[in-house]
């Protein structure tokens, strides 16, 4: 990132993070790290948390124990404006797009821009453009939010992410109910923005094929920590029964496919 | 019983802590967001734009009520030619401030607390955040500079076609002579009236324009959270602005 600190290594480290909502322990004892550079998977099933880990590295809560360091920096202890700093560095795609409705496409890939920059309108519109044209979506640039689908939303999105070409890029569920363009346009540029500007990338998601083609490394999480790791290829060879439940969509296994309930004839009876 | 009681009135305190907390931040981003005087045009036009023609209807029909009663009533004491300083009163002090404030709260209220309600709903605070854009500057504070600037102007409009309409039905219909209509009320309606009707316009806009930011801000992220945020909002803004009514003509009586 632009600051005279040391690179450390990983850009992200977290460790023996907990933290706890709505009286539900969500992580006990987490520890991972993201190196630079890379692309690094976040798997595990739904409701694990991977989405609460992603608000933790932005800074938007923070462990009640435990670490949480992005560029060398202790996310709970920076104060708004350095958060806000170091945010800058981040771009995020959220999984339904979250794209400003009262702006255009053109104006919501050009907003962070706008917001932290006095560029001048030319170069601007080049490079909002440059990104529309890489998500192939430029022809779409007068249209309004709710004009798009939902996978064209998630495209001009990841563009708006991209747009001030971060050192961290992070995808909440860039896969989830996607049609095959959007899917391969996403795909594509996952490898491609990270391999050609040498961006850190993370991706949260379930969709074990789709990460297996684009990640570097994986992290499965279940029960509020890491229970497996390793690049995509080891991990579809690993033995360990909660590994197998999850690379091969198994309904039962070590992770029970049913939420904990009475005894089903019982309850029926009742 | 008493539990109830001393639950609802910590939870109310609670709430004016929390808005206080929240005014503040507004406050606190005021001097960037002002710095963008288009958004704040943008929200005046939005807010004013939402709230002109139902404005103007019912001012037009406050001023044509007022007429009809305002007749009737003085006439029993023989003094009709006081109508359009009694009326112009009533407008300036009284009824433009609230009314307009009452249905400013129902129509653009409302509009800002759904709207902001539904940008908390769809991700869309939170992606500002992670952009590293504060809500409060882009959001929240233009939103609410649009309003406390919209409802003075609104007001005034309400006076002014009140007292029209005042002098629609006791001139043309009722037969009030022109001339003592409008020099009654130009000898009766004093600065200090007028002070009162602009102060009141203000503290309303303010009041108003708060309850809708902040919940539209805090909204459950869920339909039925944006729902309940424009009851409230509604609800609270009446209440609100009917209280501090009464304090502000008990400090300036
Ligand atoms: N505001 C909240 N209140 C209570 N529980 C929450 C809240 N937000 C998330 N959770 C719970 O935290 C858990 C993790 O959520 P999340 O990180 O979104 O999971 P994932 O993204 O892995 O599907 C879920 O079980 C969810 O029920
Ligand atoms: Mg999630």
């Amino acid at each position: 990132m632009t600051s005279d600190r040391p690179k450390t290594f990983n850009l992200v480290e977290i460790s023996d993070v907990h933290y706890s909502i709505g009286g539900r322990d969500i992580f006990k004892g987490l520890t991972l790290e993201i190196p630079r550079g890379k692309i690094t998977a976040i798997m595990g099933p739904s409701g694990t948390g991977k989405t609460t880990l992603l608000r933790l590295i932005t800074g938007q809560i923070r462990p009640s124990r435990g670490k949480v360091w992005v560029d060398g920096q202790d996310v709970s202890r920076l104060s708004r404006q350095e958060l806000y700093l170091l945010r800058q560095q981040i771009g995020m795609l959220f999984q339904n797009g979250a794209l400003l409705t009262d702006l255009s496409v053109f104006e919501n890939v050009a907003f962070p821009v706008r917001e932290h920059t006095d560029l001048p309108e030319a170069l601007i519109r080049h490079l909002v453009l440059t990104k529309l044209q890489a998500v192939g979506l430029r022809g779409a640039h007068r249209l309004m939010p709710h004009e798009l689908s939902g996978g064209m939303a998630r495209r001009v999105a990841l563009a708006r992410a991209m747009v001030r070409d971060p050192d961290l890029l992070i995808y909440d569920e860039p896969f989830a109910g996607l049609d095959p363009i959007s899917m391969g346009v996403i795909l594509r540029l996952l490898r491609k923005v990270n391999d050609a500007l040498g961006i850190t990338s993370i991706v949260v998601s379930h969709d074990v094929d789709e990460i297996a083609l684009v990640a570097d490394h994986s992290y499965i999480l279940a029960g509020g920590k890491v229970v497996a790791s390793g690049s995509p290829k080891a991990l579809k060879n690993d033995q360990s029964a909660l590994v197998r439940q999850f690379m091969n969509g198994l309904p039962d296994g070590p992770v029970p496919f049913h939420y904990p309930a009475p005894d089903y004839y019982s309850d029926l009876l009742d | 019983m008493s539990n109830t009681i001393v639950k609802m009135l910590s939870d109310t305190l609670a709430g004016f802590g929390a808005a206080t907390w929240f005014f503040f931040r507004i406050l606190g981003q005021l001097p960037q967001a002002l710095l963008r005087p288009r958004l704040i045009v943008h929200q005046v036009h939005n807010a004013g734009a939402l709230s002109l023609v139902i404005i103007m209807t019912c001012g037009l029909f406050v001023g044509m009520v007022l007429g009809l009663q305002g007749f009737d009533m003085l006439a029993r004491f023989g003094s009709e030619s006081a109508l359009g300083s009694a009326a112009a009163l009533a407008l300036v002090k009284e009824l433009g401030p609230v009314v307009a404030a009452l249905l400013f709260a129902g129509r653009a209220g409302t509009a800002l607390a759904s709207e902001i309600g539904l940008m908390r709903a769809t991700d869309q605070l939170v992606a500002m955040e992670v952009m590293a854009v504060d809500p409060f500057r882009y959001v929240v504070a233009p939103r609410f500079l649009g309003g406390i600037i919209a409802l003075p102007l609104l007001t005034m409009i309400f006076i002014a076609i009140g007292i029209f309409g005042v002098q629609l039905i006791g001139v043309q219909q009722l037969g009030v002579d022109q001339g003592t209509f409008w020099s009654q009320m130009r000898g009766s309606v004093e600065i200090e009236d007028i002070m009162e009707g602009l102060i009141k316009g203000c503290v309303f806009g303010v009041a108003c324009s708060l309850i809708a930011v902040y919940e539209g801000f805090t909204a459950a992220p869920t339909a039925e959270g944006v729902g309940r945020a424009t009851t409230r909002t509604v609800v609270n803004s009446a209440v609100m602005t009917l209280i501090l009514d009464y304090m502000i003509t008990a400090i300036m009586l």
